[in-house]
């Protein structure tokens, strides 16, 4: 499609992804086609995965670069629609495609505390970061901080934040995306791992940021859509009206009636059961900071043209988000009226054994994972139940109360539950993957970014020239792929749950000298780093207490505990640790010079192009 | 260029440009924090099957913050234009 293009892609950017949408939508049609022709699943299913990362392939090949504003921020030539849409896809990652709806059907209202979370976030990222950063001109965030805060000492601890929060997020990406290829090609884990970490240097090793930025793009429709089609699906069956997110105010209503008959006490829509108040504001405060501070996402916003076009980017950005995350809580109600009313049509609110539905078995028997459990017991065979179910006291059938799904299972699972064609199956698996695969790349360009740029260029090898620093940073991309594919191979559970400490690290560490680097020109380079390694060192400090105890192992009762807040909440001291020690430490230090405070000056000023041009 | 600019414009673009940052994030924690403290009241209203208080979190809350970047940067332009600072 892009064959007459040159590789360069900008000019002719809303007719290339005219093409890509239809050749993506006639792709669809066809496998439906296939369907009907009879071609087994596993050929659908292989057919998805198969194109898309070949056309992922195919625009990271055409976007190879060998300039280096181009390999770091995509050469400062991104529309900021186009800049959304790849930000959306950066920011979505599998956990969010695969476990935002599951989280929600499990916790009804208090899960909303990560829909909120994960959105109002951008509007601090708009107000009081994005502009400046893209003023500055830097390509990347330790970059900013070396600069604002007076050299390498401030850029390393700003290195070592931004690998905390994104080496275990990356490995949870890697991870997310073999356990995706895996459920639906049928193939082996360990092999799975290895699809993805194909699917993830095919968009970034060649191109740097400008092949990533064009695939987050493409990979940001194939995982709307795939988002958006099965509750539009469910929708229309109920209601008739193909709009899920206005409808499911029908499923509210009768989750509630659902939930008299069943004798449920906790309702759906009601707040703080299943989180005190407190842990919900904190876990929403938490994640909106870490929104905006986390380094993968604010160096999406260095590659728009100008000032002015950052800031619309990030509104592009959130509106992008947006379509899913207000999809979410629709998906997670019709799914748990689906399944409430399997139970409230059954005799004594007891779903009969005999009656257990085939999805239930498939995806409770899939091998080393927990997805279905039926009365305590992992909901393999009919037989198994029923004994379970016969010890508790239940002899005809079981309660709705009895039936635990994993989080995970419910995005995944749903086409299937709902009996749509394998078509629509196949599409999310798609979808799913490519919302791993794009914030993978992310993720990876930047920790090998800061590596290549940061320590190697301006650390170690100043003199370094274009060709060398990018075959540097082509190395160092490999090596922490590769890391992080072995890592994810072994099943860290540990890793995979500290996850959720990466929004808290990155705020704790990071949003404190970034913000005050800007609005308070008094900010000291001394008061910078202080700020970093207190609300850092605060945060992990807090976080291993509290998870692990100071030796180390979980659940020895040695593990610390500071006014009952759980650890993924554990900036809530950080951040203010940050502000009040940037803000002390500055004040006894004294005051920038004249040309540090002419710096931010400069800053603040939209006009007058990049800062940061010479030595690039 | 930006270095010719007297410094009280600058100071007057800054003071501007603080105080609509405020007034963006006075809307900010009110759509994050401050409405959801009412939940379990608001939840009384129910619109098209939807207990307000849950509509507000799962939905309106967002809508306001989409709404409020695109307001936000439009209301920066024009102050930068205003004073004479926006990019050519």
């Amino acid at each position: 499609m892009a064959m007459s293009m040159k590789g360069d892609f900008t000019d002719n950017l809303g007719k290339i992804y005219s093409v890509y949408v239809g050749g993506f939508a006639g792709f669809v049609v066809l496998m439906a086609i296939f369907e009907m022709l009879g071609v087994p699943e596993r050929i659908i299913m292989w057919s998805y995965m198969a194109a898309t990362i070949g056309i992922y392939a195919f625009i990271g090949i055409m976007s190879r670069t060998a300039v280096v504003s181009e390999y770091y921020v995509a050469g400062r030539s991104v529309p900021a629609i186009y800049n959304g849409m790849a930000t959306g896809a950066d920011w979505m990652s599998g956990a969010s495609f695969v476990g935002m709806a599951g989280t929600l059907f499990v916790l009804g209202y208090d899960g909303l505390a990560y829909v909120l979370g994960w959105t109002g976030g951008y509007v601090l990222v708009a107000v009081l970061l994005a502009p400046y950063l893209r003023k500055f001109g830097a390509y990347t965030v330790p970059d900013f901080l070396g600069t604002r805060y007076g050299g390498n000492a401030a850029r390393l601890v700003g290195i070592v934040v931004l690998f905390c929060c994104s080496f275990t997020y990356i490995t949870a990406q890697l991870y997310a995306s073999g356990i995706i290829a895996s459920m639906f090609l049928g193939i082996d884990f360990g092999l799975a791992i290895f699809a993805g970490l194909a699917g993830i240097l095919v968009c970034s090793m060649l191109g740097g940021m400008k092949a990533v930025t064009w695939t987050q793009v493409a990979q940001y429709i194939v995982l709307i859509v795939a988002y958006l089609l099965p509750a539009i699906w469910m929708s229309t069956v109920t209601f008739g009206i193909p709009l899920p997110q206005l409808t499911y105010g029908g499923a509210l209503t009768k989750i509630g009636e659902y939930e008299q008959v069943l004798g449920i006490a906790k309702s759906y829509v009601a707040p703080f059961q299943n989180m005190s108040a407190f842990d919900y504001f904190s876990l929403i405060f938490c994640l909106m900071v870490g929104t905006a501070s986390l380094p993968h996402i604010l160096m999406r916003f260095f590659t728009t043209p100008t000032v002015r076009e950052a800031r619309k980017s990030v509104g592009w950005s959130l509106f992008f988000i947006f379509l899913l995350y207000f999809t979410a809580p629709a998906y997670a109600a019709f799914s748990k009226m689906n399944l409430m009313s399997l139970f409230v049509g059954a005799e004594g609110n007891l779903l009969p054994f005999s009656s257990i539905p085939q999805w239930m078995l498939q995806w409770g028997s899939i091998a080393g994972h927990q997805l279905v459990t039926i009365c305590g017991v992992k909901a393999e065979t009919i037989e198994a139940i029923t004994a379970a179910c016969q010890a508790k006291g239940f002899a005809a059938g079981f309660p709705f109360a009895e039936l635990k799904l994993n989080n995970d299972m419910i995005v995944l699972s749903t086409p299937s539950i709902a009996g749509m064609p394998i078509w629509v199956v196949g599409l999310v698996g798609a979808g799913g993957f490519a919302a791993a695969l794009s914030t993978a790349d992310g993720l990876l360009l930047a920790i090998a970014n800061a590596l290549s740029h940061d320590i190697y260029y301006r650390m170690i090898d100043p003199k370094a020239d274009a060709k060398r620093r990018l075959l540097i940073s082509k190395i160092l991309l490999i090596v922490v792929a590769l890391a992080a594919a072995f890592l994810a191979r072994t099943k860290p559970s540990d890793i995979l749950s500290m996850v959720a400490w990466a929004f808290s690290i990155a705020a704790a560490g990071l949003f404190a000298p970034l913000v005050m680097g800007v609005w308070w020109k008094r900010a000291t380079n001394l008061g910078g780093i202080m700020g970093m390694i207190a609300g850092f060192g605060i945060t992990m400090y807090y976080l291993i207490g509290n998870v692990y105890g100071f030796d180390f192992v979980k659940g020895t009762g040695d593990e610390i505990s500071w006014f009952g807040v759980k650890a993924i909440a554990a900036g809530i001291f950080g951040v203010p640790a940050g502000f009040i020690v940037t803000y002390v430490v500055s004040l006894v230090t004294p005051a920038p010079s004249q040309e540090m405070q002419d710096f931010v000056d400069r800053l603040r000023l939209p006009k007058g192009g990049t800062m940061m041009v010479a030595g690039h | 260029m930006t270095d010719k600019l007297p410094p009280e414009v600058a100071a007057a673009h800054w003071s501007k440009t603080r105080g609509l940052m405020w007034t963006t994030l006075a809307i900010w924690a009110v759509f994050s924090f401050f409405i959801h403290m009412f939940v379990s009241s608001l939840n009384g209203v129910v619109i098209l099957g939807f207990p307000l208080g849950y509509y507000m979190a799962a939905q309106g809350s967002l809508i306001v913050f989409v709404v409020l970047i695109f307001w936000f940067s439009s209301r920066q332009n024009s102050i930068d234009e205003e004073f004479g600072v926006a990019e050519d």
